[in-house]
């Protein structure tokens, strides 16, 4: 049985079925609960679970994260829903001082088992301090575990799993996919975190993407199939650790690869995706690796700018058609 | 626990007794066994400051000597089940609170026998077996998990309390105050510990908070606060366990201001530029330990006799410690990446999920 869905809901309806199956698990963050989340996510959860277990928390996000590591530690299963990764940054140092640390400084005594949901991502307009894509810094930090669910699947499944996993996993949710709708098996559940996807086979290119460009990469794929150009569509799913297997056998097939990827592209995820192709995959290249990344700038206010900071479908194109007809 | 302001100067240069509200009373072997885990704290250190010198211990060692009535006092009055966060100056809570003196001197040492398998070093004690969730280098970073700690014993309905040590310098980070705040508005179980002894490592107190009067802050947030000499283990103890009875009942957080002083350098780099050591002086005439010794003495609870045996044993346990951390060894380089992720079973069944 398939039902119609939306991301967010997909997102809520894991959060129910956690709370339900598991009594340890809470969620807490600002506005999680009387609000209804501010992306709506968890909208209704308050009623169904009671304050306890929906814990609406003061602006203070350095504190209700470290809470949530201390209620890890304490034998809890915490869902930390932080607004936007903008805000994360005031959190940072629970993060990476303490969440990412605790198990290898203590020599393996303690886990945490926390995760810590945000949203991500530029193209709604929301400027310079809503808007950028900073997971790929998050990425860069051993002792955490960073996904990023692009489909209705991965937003369903992702989040039991990550609570499962005894260590501290970020989720990044894009902001544009929330309002994403589409059909959803009435059975789908946990997936797993450890593998990336080919969203679409092909044997001309590969176009390596996560998250909120993933449904561009699509798009721009369709467009060079009409011109017989055939791409294969990677989708990361998991940003920390990287599954490069999945990457380089993709490369073995087609030998050219464009990464498209919302962060910037100065010390970034793109940059360390190339960078391992090079060290594991550099004989079988046949056309330099290239980047579509957003603008080295601060995302912008207004509609045209934002739209010209951002990875686009048509510079994904070009970007394939360029890696294609490359002669060496 | 009393909600009342007291009218001490904190920022006297010399230092001034809180009065406390009664004499409390400690029997005779509880106040030797205070003396002894004092002793035990400062020989320890002592004997890390030789060893520092000698190379044997390295990166940064800050020493508590002057302050061991804080964390000795507080953590008589803790049961086993209670937890505890510290800061960065925590060999003597670690002591305290039951970690045996070779692992510990072990975990100087970078040994994988250490409390921490070597991998902190004297910044980053833990200790699942008692409860102690660090050692934390980041002025104010434990705060927010105490707070979770506590969170989680009251979302279990488990009667236990986070003590959770921080000083003076703490109470300049947002965290102070987002800590303080949240758990007072959830009525979380924690007992806040401020260790004031006047500097953030060079800074002093009143060059660094326009409000000095660090338990006002703590009743602002509707929590019972309290300033206590810390120099006095028998008054520590009791504002401690006064305070923990009501934290543990379910009154919610408590917070005591535990004014103390440190004797030595901020750590073994420190110069000690900004303060004279006539002050110093002063402050060490009130030494938790000279000042509890001459009272034993003075009222004849101890002899000439116990206390000497009691030194005998610091100093066995010492020399101890120290042979068992010679004899420690160095985890395998091999395993420097074991413990960054959790080994675990659920990996290889959500792998199944696929």
């Amino acid at each position: 049985m398939m039902a119609t869905v939306t991301y967010r809901e997909a997102i809520r309806t894991a959060l129910r079925e956690a709370l339900t199956k598991d009594a340890r698990v809470f969620l807490m963050g600002e506005d999680v609960g009387k609000y209804g989340g501010s992306y709506a996510v968890s909208k209704g959860l308050l009623a169904e679970f009671g304050p306890d277990r929906i814990r609406d928390t003061p602006l203070s996000e350095s504190t209700f994260v470290g809470a949530g590591i201390g209620a890890a530690l304490g034998g809890m299963r915490p869902i930390v829903e932080v607004m936007t990764v903008n805000f994360s940054l005031l959190a940072l140092d629970q993060i990476v001082n303490n969440a990412a640390t605790l198990r290898h400084m203590s020599g393996g005594q303690f886990s945490i088992p926390l995760v810590i949901r945000m949203a991500t991502g530029a193209g709604r307009q929301l400027a310079a301090q809503h808007a950028h894509s900073l997971e790929g810094w998050y990425a860069h930090i051993p002792g955490i575990r960073i996904v990023a669910p692009a489909t209705l699947e991965d937003a369903r499944g992702m989040l039991w799993t990550a609570l499962e996993d005894p260590d501290p996993v970020l989720i990044f949710e894009h902001q544009t996919l929330y309002n994403m709708e589409g059909p959803l098996p009435e059975a789908a559940g946990p997936v797993d975190i450890d593998h990336a996807a080919v969203r679409r086979q092909g044997k001309d290119v590969s176009l390596i993407t996560y998250g909120g460009t993933l449904g561009k990469t699509l798009q721009a794929a369709e467009q060079l199939a009409s011109e017989g150009i055939d791409a294969e569509v990677i989708d990361l799913r998991t940003l920390r650790p990287l599954d490069m297997p999945t990457i380089v056998s993709s490369v073995r097939k087609t030998h050219r690869v464009v990464i498209v990827d919302e962060g910037w592209k100065s010390g970034s995820l793109s940059a360390e995706i190339v960078a391992r192709l090079v060290e594991q995959a550099f004989y079988d290249l046949d056309a330099p690796m290239a980047r579509v990344c957003s603008a080295e700038v601060p995302i912008p206010y207004p509609k045209h700018l934002e739209d010209a900071a951002l990875p686009q479908v048509p510079a994904i194109a070009t970007a394939a058609r360029d890696a294609v007809g490359h002669r060496g | 626990m009393s909600d009342e302001s007291t009218a001490v100067p904190v920022t006297a240069t010399v230092p001034v007794a809180v009065s406390p509200a009664s004499e409390p009373a400690m029997g005779r072997e509880h106040e030797l066994r205070a003396l002894h885990e004092m002793l035990r704290i400062r020989q320890f250190e002592e004997k890390c400051a030789e060893l520092y010198s000698a190379g044997k211990i390295r990166g940064f060692l800050h020493l508590y000597i002057g302050e061991e009535a804080v964390a000795v006092g507080a953590l008589q009055a803790l049961g086993r089940e209670d937890a505890v966060v510290a800061t960065y100056r925590e060999h003597g809570h670690a002591l305290a609170r039951g970690i045996p003196m070779g692992r510990l001197m072990a975990e100087m040492y970078g040994k994988q026998e250490g409390c921490s398998r070597g991998r902190g070093g004297s910044m980053h004690v833990f200790d699942a077996e008692t409860r102690f969730y660090g050692g934390n280098a980041i002025v104010g970073g434990g705060l927010p998990i105490a707070v979770g700690l506590a969170l989680a014993d009251k979302m279990q309905q488990r009667p236990r309390v986070t003590a959770c040590f921080f000083g003076d310098g703490a109470v300049a980070e947002g965290e102070f105050h987002e800590s303080l705040n949240l758990a007072a508005l959830w009525k979380l179980p924690v007992l806040f510990l401020c260790e004031n002894n006047l500097y953030a490592m060079g800074t002093r107190l009143e060059r660094a908070q326009s409000q000095t009067d660090l338990a006002a802050k703590a009743r602002s947030y509707l929590m019972p606060g309290e300033a206590v000499d810390g120099m006095d283990v028998r008054q520590v103890e009791a504002a401690t366990r006064r305070a923990a009875d009501g934290v543990r009942r379910g009154g919610g957080p408590a917070f005591l201001e535990l004014r103390t002083y440190r004797f030595r350098a901020h750590s073994m780099f420190d110069a000690e530029l900004y303060r004279e050591k006539s002050e110093v002086e002063a402050w060490k005439e009130r030494d938790p330990i000279g000042v509890l010794t001459r009272r034993l003495k003075e009222s004849g609870v101890a002899t000439d006799a116990a206390l000497a045996a009691i030194a005998q044993s610091v100093s066995d346990e010492i020399d101890g410690a120290v042979r068992f951390a010679e004899n420690g060894t160095f985890e395998r380089v091999e395993d420097l990446a074991k413990d960054v992720y959790t080994p675990s079973e659920p990996r290889s069944r959500s792998q199944e999920l696929r």
